[in-house]
């Protein structure tokens, strides 16, 4: 219609000042290396570790047991510290869920939002957010290993002097870790919860479903993928994790698997720890723990890339239901 | 905001509120879900309870280290009652128990040839758990000038915190100067001044970043970085303050990136479209009305960084080089709070004064973290009423 309107130079005016103005530029420009340089290094952590991890990477190397040489180039293998880690983060999975979604449960459909009560909890789950990790190591410890673990001993083997319980073990750190990831699981869930319109429960308690139901058939099933985000957040935060498990059920060497709750196991973060310090000969061992720090970070970022895609398309979803 | 009352019955017990009646069953539901929503509560409480129960013998001056206490004779074990011989003998109750009567007479022995044995050098007598050994300095046997010494392990342990606490802050520090700058540019770059595309990539890219874990940064520090560094700088130990610093800078990014960013998008796009309408290039827009409307949250990123990187073990415990020195130079290595719990709790001596210390520490790290969270979360509190309340 209006063609000379459409002319290049006019679909997309500027208003460009006469003369270059320096702050402008400079600023933008700095703000913006700031941003490549942060990119950079990721790009060169990520790098550095793919490109050196990746030729000694195997199915041998991830498939078999740990040597009784553990920097043994030829022959240590991570399976052990695959297994103990996998073990400890489902066994704190299972532990952290309920606590985390109830909580939200609460926070989201009872507590009223502004109480002083509401505010405690929600200071509280900061806080816990921002414990460092080796303050929580030292809490398992003191709590869980010996005080909880101290009084099982003497309630279930009275009389015995042999420590089981009480004693750095899987359920420990798994619990340890809980404790640690509880506020990532409560966060991700009431955000989900709150995501979800208010016209869904008004509709389902006027058809007569009491408060409990509407929760539990109606608006939980809605919030699957953002508690599942905030699992699979949580469970990668815990697979790195090595400070809270270092006094809670880390073992240095075991020969064996572990086989019951209070066994220690042997740990993939923990490990890269090991090889990284107390190698006896850093070059030779070299391939060994790139090719560790590389299966760890897959593991880790896997969950991540899962959580932010599972978020990214549950907000899109969301957005278009509003 | 004036909220209409609420009668009794509609409120319930601590704010508990339903819509139907409920049956007993989906009452006690109800129940067990605001019990379990007590737990963070719970372990909040329970953190600091049991580290610092550990912790309290050393703040209250109870645990002593001098090892020429008067010695007893052996002989005489039979006339101590047994609190007194599990004090002497520095023993807990448990352990008095699980041991026999010849295992403490060997015990008793021991101690009388420990007495004679350092009698005559004087830092034997220093209970060096008290709290004047703990913070000031010291004129050890062998040392010129009085000096703050962390040494637990030696003939005379030396307990002095303030080489960790010094240690802790300058790695701290460095690391913050690496990372509050870099981390609010990029906040401010991606949430104000770039395209939809670049924020798309870039908030994941440091979504990745932060979940890298730590001990691979710790990894990448010791392996990768402290040799560039120490070709680059020349420094004489290869493992020191700096590279640590860097290292820890890259934890703390994500974190005060991701809190600045969230403020920075926060301020209301109409105070942006304002400044550009009178004229205002992007960059002033976003530097002169963006960055003064976030300066809360931006304070409380800040602070939250602070608290991850005082925090962080792995990162310094690996790439700090560990020595307790107190200095100003950045190629000197350090040792922190963390990096000590970390390296020494698993070969202490259960319920010792090592032990001990090393809680106490713990329990000062918890209550600074505390203290920056506190802060950080009244912050974000106070302007996100502020945004609620400008956006009725």
């Amino acid at each position: 219609m209006t063609s000379t309107l459409a002319q290049p130079s006019v679909a997309r005016p500027r208003f460009r000042p006469n003369r270059l103005d320096w702050a402008s530029f400079l600023g933008t420009g700095a703000t913006r290396l700031a941003t490549l340089l942060i990119a950079a290094i990721l790009l060169v952590i990520l790098g550095n570790i793919i490109i050196n991890g990746w030729p000694y990477l195997s199915w041998r190397f991830v498939s078999t047991g740990a040597a009784s040489d553990m920097f043994d180039v030829q022959k240590a293998g991570i399976l052990p510290m695959i297994y103990g880690t996998v073990a400890r983060v489902f066994l704190m999975t299972i532990l952290v869920l309920p606590a985390g979604v109830l909580t939200a449960i609460y926070l989201t459909e009872y507590a009223r939002m502004h109480s002083p009560f509401t505010r405690i909890i929600h200071g509280a789950i900061n806080n816990l957010a921002g414990v460092p990790s080796i303050v929580f190591g030292l809490f398992g410890a003191g709590f869980f290993v010996r005080f909880i673990g101290g009084s099982l001993d003497s309630v279930l083997y009275p009389g015995k002097t042999a420590t089981i319980w009480g004693q750095p073990a899987l359920l420990w750190a798994s619990a340890t870790l809980a404790v640690m990831t509880l506020p990532v699981v409560i966060v991700a869930t009431e955000e989900s919860l709150r995501a979800i319109p208010q016209g869904l429960r008004e509709a389902s308690l006027a058809l007569g479903a009491s408060k409990l139901e509407t929760i539990f058939k109606v608006v939980l099933p809605q919030a699957v993928p953002g508690i599942m985000t905030g699992a699979i957040l949580a469970i990668s935060r815990a697979a790195g994790e090595v400070a809270p498990i270092l006094f809670t059920g880390a073992a240095y060497y075991m020969r064996d698997l572990p086989r019951s709750l209070h066994d220690q196991f042997m740990d993939l973060g923990y490990h890269v720890f090991i090889l990284s310090t107390q190698s006896p000969d850093v070059d030779k061992t070299r391939p060994l723990l790139y090719a560790t720090v590389l299966v760890l970070l897959i593991l880790t970022f896997t969950l991540n890339v899962v959580a932010i895609f599972v978020r990214a398309s549950m907000r899109r979803k969301l957005r278009m239901l509003s | 905001m004036i909220h209409p009352p609420l009668s009794r019955r509609s409120v319930g017990w601590m704010g508990i509120r339903r819509g139907h009646r409920a049956k007993p069953l989906e009452w006690l539901a109800e129940k067990i879900i605001f019990v379990v929503s007590l737990t963070a509560i719970l372990m909040v409480f329970l953190i600091f309870i049991f580290i610092g129960r550990e912790a309290l013998p050393i703040i209250f001056g109870r645990m002593n280290t001098a090892r020429t206490q008067k010695t007893i004779p052996p002989a005489e074990m039979g006339k101590m009652s047994q609190a007194q011989l599990c004090d002497y003998l520095g023993l807990t109750k448990d352990q008095y128990a699980a041991i026999d009567h010849d295992t403490l007479k060997t015990l008793m022995e021991l101690k009388v040839e420990a007495g004679a044995d350092s009698s005559h050098s004087k830092d034997a007598a220093v209970n060096s758990a008290q709290w004047r050994y703990l913070l000031r300095p010291y004129q050890w046997d062998g040392h010129p000038t009085p000096e703050y010494i962390w040494q637990p392990v030696s003939k005379v342990p030396k307990y002095n915190i303030v080489p960790l606490i010094v240690g802790s802050l300058k790695v701290t520090v460095i690391a913050m100067l690496f990372s509050v700058p870099l981390a609010l540019a990029a906040a401010l770059y991606v949430s104000q001044l770039a395209r939809p595309r670049v924020r798309e990539i870039a908030k994941p890219a440091l979504e990745l970043l932060a979940g890298i874990p730590s001990v691979v940064l710790g990894f990448f520090a010791l392996i990768v970085m402290a040799t560039i560094l120490q070709r680059v700088f020349g420094s004489e130990s290869r493992l020191n303050a700096l590279c640590a610093g860097i290292a820890l800078a890259f934890a703390v990014i994500p974190v005060i990136f991701s809190i600045a960013e969230d403020a920075l998008s926060s301020v209301p796009r109409s105070y942006i479209q304002a400044a550009l309408a009178l004229g205002a290039s992007p960059w002033k827009a976003a530097a002169q009305v963006a960055l003064p409307a976030a300066v809360p949250g931006i304070f409380a990123a800040v602070a939250l960084g602070f608290g991850r990187a005082i925090g962080e073990t792995m990162v310094v415990l690996m790439a700090s080089g560990n020595a307790s020195i107190i200095s100003a130079n950045v190629f000197d290595s350090a040792r922190t709070i963390t990096a000590t719990i970390a390296a020494e709790l698993g070969e202490v001596v259960f319920g010792g004064a090592h032990y001990r210390i090393l809680f106490l520490i713990g329990i000062l790290l918890f209550i600074v973290t505390f203290i920056t969270n506190f802060a950080a979360d009244t912050i974000m509190n106070r302007l996100k009423a502020r945004m609620e309340g400008r956006a009725k």
